[in-house]
C-alpha cells in the first residue's frame, strides 16, 4: 500500500536524519582528537637509556609542589616538595624542615603553587634556581637545581594572595610578588564594604641573587585593583616591570560579574630604578610587618626561621615617576614582554583583541605627557598614545604569550580552547592549534627570556575531560607538547600532569645536567643528630627527651635494638644514611608514627619525632628499597610505661664494635663495660649519655 | 472521502499523540571543550535536557552572557501546548470518523496553522533567549553580539556551535503532517476522476450514501 511505504518511506528517512546528528558530531569529534602528525611519535620518542633534551618545571598548583618533567617525552622526573608536606619525602614532618613551613600565620601544610621561574642572567634563564609562589599565604620559594631541593623560603607581609609571583628581573637582582587580593594594609578589623577607603594593594620587589638572603627590598604601596600577572623588562625596557591589575571597579562582592564593568583595567608599570633612588633619598616609610625567612642550612639541613618586623614602603604620590598605569581592556591577565623588550602584550580575559602595548611609544607618552588623568595620584596614560597595535580576531578568552625568538608570538586562548599564533609588528595571526581542552598558560622553553629556544611550545590545559582514560570525577591535568619549529603548529603529544600545572618553565638539560649533587658529603654533614660511623649510633635521654642517633646503611640500622623509651617521652630518631654511593637512599619508618616516614639521601640526617603512649615493642624498617636484603633491614624501640626501671640501651652491630675497637680516643674505655643484650647480640651502654 | 483517506487523517492524528512521550524539536550545543555536546529536549510540556545535568549546565554556562534560565515552568506555551496538540488528535479521530471533506478541509488548515504558528513561537522563543540578555548582569559582553540559536541548522555562538533539530516527536509531527497531506492529495484527486463520492450522495436518494455507510464502523 501506498501509506505503508510513504510511512516506511518517511520513517527511514528520519532516521537517517537522526542517525547524521550523532555521525556529525563523531566527524567532528574525531577530527579535533588526533592533529598529531604521522611522524610525531618518533620526535617524542626517547630511547631506554636516553635523556630528554629539557627539563620542565611545572607548577603542581594545589599540590603546593614542582614536578620536574623531561621534553619532549613528557616523562615524570620529580616532585620537589616546597609548600606542601609530602609524607612521601618527610618535608614538612622532619625536624630538619618544618621550619620551612613556617609562618607567621604558625605553620601551614599547604600551599598553591603557580608561577615557576628560573632565575636568568643577562635576560636568560641560567639553570642555578627555580623560583615559585605561594599563592595562599603569599610566600616565595628558592630551589637549588643542584639538589632539587627547596631551600629557601620567604614570607610576603601586607599582601594576599601572592599571585603575580615570582617574575625575575632580567639577572635576578629582584623577583617580585604582588596582591591578587587587595587588603587593608597593615591588615586590621574594618568592614568589608569598606574596600574602595581601606584597601590596598601592595607590589613587593624581593632581592634573590644571594640564596639564603631572600629579602625584601621594598614595597610600593598602590590603590585597591587585584594585581594579577607580572614581567619585567629587558633590554630596551630593563628596569621596568609590569603588572596587570583587574577589579579597577575596586568591587568586594561578586566580583565575576563587578569587575568585569570597566572597558578598560590597567597594566602597572613600575620603574624599579626610581624606586631605588627614592629609597636612596629616604622617601620611603619604614612600615611594621611581621614575616619569616626560612632558610634550609647547606651544611646541617636543618632549616632555621627568622622573624622579620619591617618592611620600606613607597607610596608613588611620594616617588615621581615610579608607576603609570596603561589602560588595557577587559581585566587583562597575563602581561608578557617580547624578547626584544620593546613589546608588552596583554592577554585581556574576556577581550576580542590582544593588544600590544610600545615600550618606547610608553615613554614617549611619558615625556609628551599623553595622559588621561589619574587614579589615586597615579598617572594614567593614554591607551591610544601606548598602544602598538591590537590582534583582530584572535580568538576567545586570550591569557597568556610566550615568544619564539623569530619573531612569533603564540597566545592561548581559553574558550577557544585553542593556541594561536600571531606575528609580531604586523599582528596577523600565522596559524591556530586547538588544545584539548581550555589551555591556561603556555610555555616555550626560555619563551619569556630574551633568548627563547623556540622548538616546543606546551599547552598547559585546564580541562582534561577525554584525554586519558578516566579515573572517576576527579582526573589528571592535561598538558600537550606542540612542535613549533617550523610555519604550522605540529600537535606531538598529550602527557597527564598532577595537581594543577598553572605556569612552567624549561631549560636545555646540559644547563642542569652536569652540576647534579649525587650525594651529600658525610664528611661535612653538621646536623646535630649526624653520625658518620656506625659506632656514634646510641641512645640518651634528657628529662622526658630521648634522642635516638642511628645509622642507616646497607642492609642495617645501628643501633637496631632500643630500650629504655618510656610512654611520655618524646622521641627523637635521628637517621643519617652514611652511604656515600649515588641513589643508595634509606626510608625510615616506625609503627605507629603520627607524622610519616623519612627518606634519607646518602650522606643526610633527618629526624623524627615520635611519642608512644602505650608500652610495648614497637619496630622499625627501612622504606625505600635499598638492596638485596632490604626486607632484612629493620629492628625495635621498646616502650616500657612511665617511671619504669628499663634502662637506657642501644645495641650495636659487629661491625660497629670493630670500629669502636679500633678508636684510639679512648672514647670506648670511658664508657662501662658491655652487657649481653636480650637477643644475645653484645650491646653497647657506653653510647648512653642520658639519665635513667 | 475514501476509506484510505480517512485511514490517513485517522493514523496522522493518532502519530501526533507521539507528542505526548517523544521531544518536538533539541537543540544541540558543542565547544572546545564539549566535544560531547550540551544537548536540549524540548516536548509540547516542557524542556528537558540531553542528560540530568545538561539543562542546568546550559543554564549555568548562558549566565556568563547574561542569558535568562532556560526553566519549563517559565514558559507560558508549554501549558497549552498538550491541550492544542490533545484537540488535534481528537478532532483529527474524530474527522476520520466522520468522514467528512469539509471537517478534514477545516482540521487541516488548523493543523496547519498550528504548526506553522509553533514554529513560529519557537523561532521568537529562541530570539527572545538569544538578543534579550540582561547585559547589567552579563559577564562577557560583545557589542552587537546575539545568542540566537537556529531553528533548522547550526550557528556559531561564541565557543558554541549551536545546532537545531526537530527530534523524534517533531519528525513524527511532520510524518502526520504529509500524512494529512496524502489525504488531501486523495480527496483532491477523487472529484476529478469523476468519482465524486460525496456528490454521488448528494444523487443518490435520501438516506442512502452508500460509500460512507459501507465503511462506517
Amino acid at each position: 500500500m501506498m501509506t505503508k511505504n510513504s510511512i516506511r518511506k518517511l520513517l527511514l528517512g528520519g532516521a537517517a536524519c537522526l542517525a547524521a546528528i550523532p555521525l556529525f558530531y563523531a566527524c567532528a569529534t574525531s577530527k579535533r582528537a588526533d592533529l598529531s602528525t604521522g611522524d610525531a611519535a618518533s620526535k617524542v620518542y626517547v630511547a631506554p637509556g636516553s635523556y630528554d633534551t629539557y627539563y620542565a618545571f611545572l607548577s603542581g598548583g594545589y599540590n603546593g609542589q614542582i614536578g620536574v618533567y623531561g621534553l619532549p617525552s613528557g616523562r615524570l622526573l620529580k616532585f620537589v616538595s616546597v609548600f606542601s608536606q609530602n609524607p612521601e619525602t618527610g618535608w614538612g614532618y622532619t625536624e630538619e624542615s618544618k621550619p620551612m613551613l613556617q609562618t607567621t600565620y604558625g605553620s601551614i601544610p599547604w600551599d598553591d603553587t603557580h608561577h615557576p621561574e628560573l632565575s636568568q642572567t643577562d635576560g636568560v634563564p641560567d639553570g642555578r634556581w627555580l623560583f615559585i609562589n605561594g599563592n595562599n599565604t603569599p610566600r616565595v620559594a628558592r630551589v637549588d637545581l643542584t639538589t632539587f631541593e627547596t631551600t629557601e623560603i620567604l614570607q610576603i607581609p601586607n599582601s594576599a594572595g601572592g599571585h603575580a609571583s615570582p617574575f625575575t628581573t632580567p639577572n635576578t637582582r629582584y623577583i617580585v610578588s604582588a596582591t591578587r587580593f587587595s587588603v587593608p594594609v597593615p591588615n586590621t578589623d574594618v568592614p568589608i564594604n569598606s574596600y574602595k577607603k581601606n584597601f590596598k594593594g601592595t607590589l613587593s620587589f624581593i632581592t634573590a641573587d644571594q640564596p639564603g638572603k631572600m629579602d625584601i627590598a621594598f614595597q610600593i604601596l598602590l590603590p585597591g585593583f587585584n594585581y594579577d600577572l607580572g614581567h619585567a623588562g629587558k633590554g630596551p625596557s630593563d628596569g621596568w616591570f609590569f603588572f596587570t591589575s583587574y577589579n579597577s571597579e575596586q568591587a568586594n562582592e561578586k566580583l565575576e560579574l563587578n569587575a568585569s564593568q570597566n572597558d578598560k583595567d590597567f597594566i602597572a608599570a613600575v620603574n624599579y630604578h626610581a624606586a631605588e633612588q627614592c629609597l636612596a633619598q629616604g622617601k620611603a616609610r619604614t612600615v611594621p610587618a611581621e614575616y619569616l625567612h626560612n632558610v634550609m642550612d647547606e651544611k646541617s639541613h636543618q632549616a632555621r626561621s627568622e622573624r622579620k618586623s619591617s618592611v620600606q614602603m613607597l607610596d608613588p604620590t611620594s616617588c615621581p615617576g615610579l608607576v603609570y598605569y596603561m589602560p588595557t581592556p577587559k581585566s587583562p591577565h597575563g602581561v608578557d614582554i617580547d624578547p626584544s623588550g620593546e613589546y608588552i602584550v596583554a592577554g585581556g580575559k574576556l577581550a576580542t583583541v590582544i593588544p600590544v602595548h610600545s615600550f618606547s611609544r610608553m615613554q614617549k607618552a611619558i615625556a609628551d605627557k599623553q595622559f588621561d588623568g589619574t587614579v589615586d595620584g597615579i598617572t594614567v596614560l593614554k591607551y591610544s598614545a601606548t598602544i602598538a597595535g591590537e590582534v583582530q580576531k584572535p580568538g576567545l578568552g586570550p591569557l597568556h604569550t610566550e615568544f619564539d625568538g623569530k619573531g612569533n608570538a603564540y597566545t592561548s586562548m581559553f574558550i577557544s580552547s585553542e593556541i594561536v599564533k600571531w606575528k609580531l609588528g604586523t599582528w596577523e595571526v600565522l596559524d591556530r592549534m586547538p588544545v584539548f581542552y581550555s589551555v591556561g598558560h603556555l610555555m616555550i622553553p626560555g619563551g619569556d627570556s630574551k633568548k627563547p629556544w623556540g622548538q616546543y611550545a606546551l599547552s598547559l590545559n585546564k580541562i582534561t575531560k577525554d584525554r586519558f582514560l578516566p579515573t572517576g570525577p576527579e582526573l589528571a591535568q592535561s598538558a600537550q607538547l606542540i612542535d613549533i619549529s617550523g610555519d604550522k603548529m605540529k600537535m606531538l603529544l598529550d602527557f597527564p600532569t598532577i595537581g594543577e600545572p598553572h605556569y612552567a618553565q624549561a631549560l636545555p638539560a646540559d644547563l642542569i645536567r652536569s652540576r647534579q649533587v649525587k650525594y651529600y658529603k658525610l664528611a661535612e654533614n653538621t646536623n646535630a643528630g649526624v653520625v658518620k660511623a656506625e659506632s656514634e649510633g646510641g641512645i640518651t635521654r634528657s628529662g622526658r627527651r630521648v634522642d635516638i642517633k642511628m645509622a642507616a646503611i646497607r642492609s642495617h640500622f645501628a643501633p637496631d635494638n632500643l630500650e629504655g623509651v618510656q610512654v611520655g617521652d618524646t622521641v627523637y630518631f635521628h637517621v643519617t644514611n652514611i652511604e656515600q654511593d649515588w641513589d643508595i637512599v634509606h626510608g625510615f619508618a616506625v609503627l605507629g608514627a603520627e607524622n610519616s616516614e623519612l627518606i634519607m639521601a646518602p650522606g643526610a640526617t633527618r629526624t623524627l619525632k615520635w611519642m608512644p603512649k602505650t608500652p610495648g615493642v614497637y619496630p622499625f624498617y627501612c622504606t625505600d628499597f635499598c638492596s638485596a636484603l632490604h626486607q632484612e633491614m629493620q629492628g625495635y624501640v621498646r616502650v616500657s610505661p612511665a617511671g619504669s626501671k628499663v634502662p637506657l640501651m642501644a645495641n650495636i652491630s659487629p661491625k660497629a664494635k670493630a670500629q669502636i675497637a679500633r678508636l684510639r680516643d679512648g672514647r670506648l674505655e670511658q664508657r662501662p663495660p658491655a652487657r649481653q643484650g636480650m637477643s644475645g647480640m653484645p650491646r653497647m651502654t657506653g653510647l648512653t649519655r642520658g639519665e635513667r | 472521502m475514501t476509506m484510505l483517506s480517512r485511514l490517513l487523517v485517522g493514523t496522522a492524528a493518532l502519530l501526533l499523540l507521539s507528542l505526548f512521550l517523544l521531544p518536538l524539536w533539541q537543540v544541540r550545543l558543542v565547544a572546545p571543550q564539549y566535544p560531547e555536546g550540551l544537548g536540549m529536549h524540548i516536548h509540547i510540556n516542557t524542556v528537558v535536557g540531553a542528560t540530568e545535568t545538561d539543562l542546568d549546565n546550559i543554564n549555568n554556562l548562558n549566565h556568563y552572557i547574561g542569558m535568562q534560565r532556560i526553566e519549563a515552568n517559565a514558559i507560558p506555551e508549554l501549558a497549552v501546548m498538550p491541550w492544542i496538540v490533545a484537540v488535534l488528535v481528537a478532532t483529527g479521530v474524530a474527522v476520520a470518523a466522520v468522514g467528512r471533506r469539509k471537517a478534514f478541509f477545516a482540521w487541516l488548515g488548523a493543523f496547519t496553522l498550528l504548526g506553522v504558528a509553533g514554529l513560529a513561537d519557537f523561532w521568537r522563543w529562541e530570539y527572545d533567549y538569544g538578543h534579550r540578555l540582561d547585559l547589567e548582569h552579563a559577564i562577557i559582553k560583545i557589542p552587537g553580539m546575539s545568542y540566537q540559536p537556529p531553528l533548522i541548522g547550526s550557528r556559531q555562538l561564541l565557543n558554541f556551535t549551536a545546532t537545531s533539530w526537530p527530534d523524534t516527536g517533531g519528525i513524527a509531527a511532520g510524518l502526520a503532517f504529509a500524512l494529512a497531506l496524502a489525504a488531501l492529495v486523495l480527496i483532491l484527486r477523487a472529484p476529478r476522476s469523476g468519482a465524486n463520492p460525496a456528490r454521488r450522495a448528494d444523487a443518490a436518494p435520501p438516506g442512502v450514501i452508500p460509500h460512507a455507510a459501507s465503511h462506517r464502523g
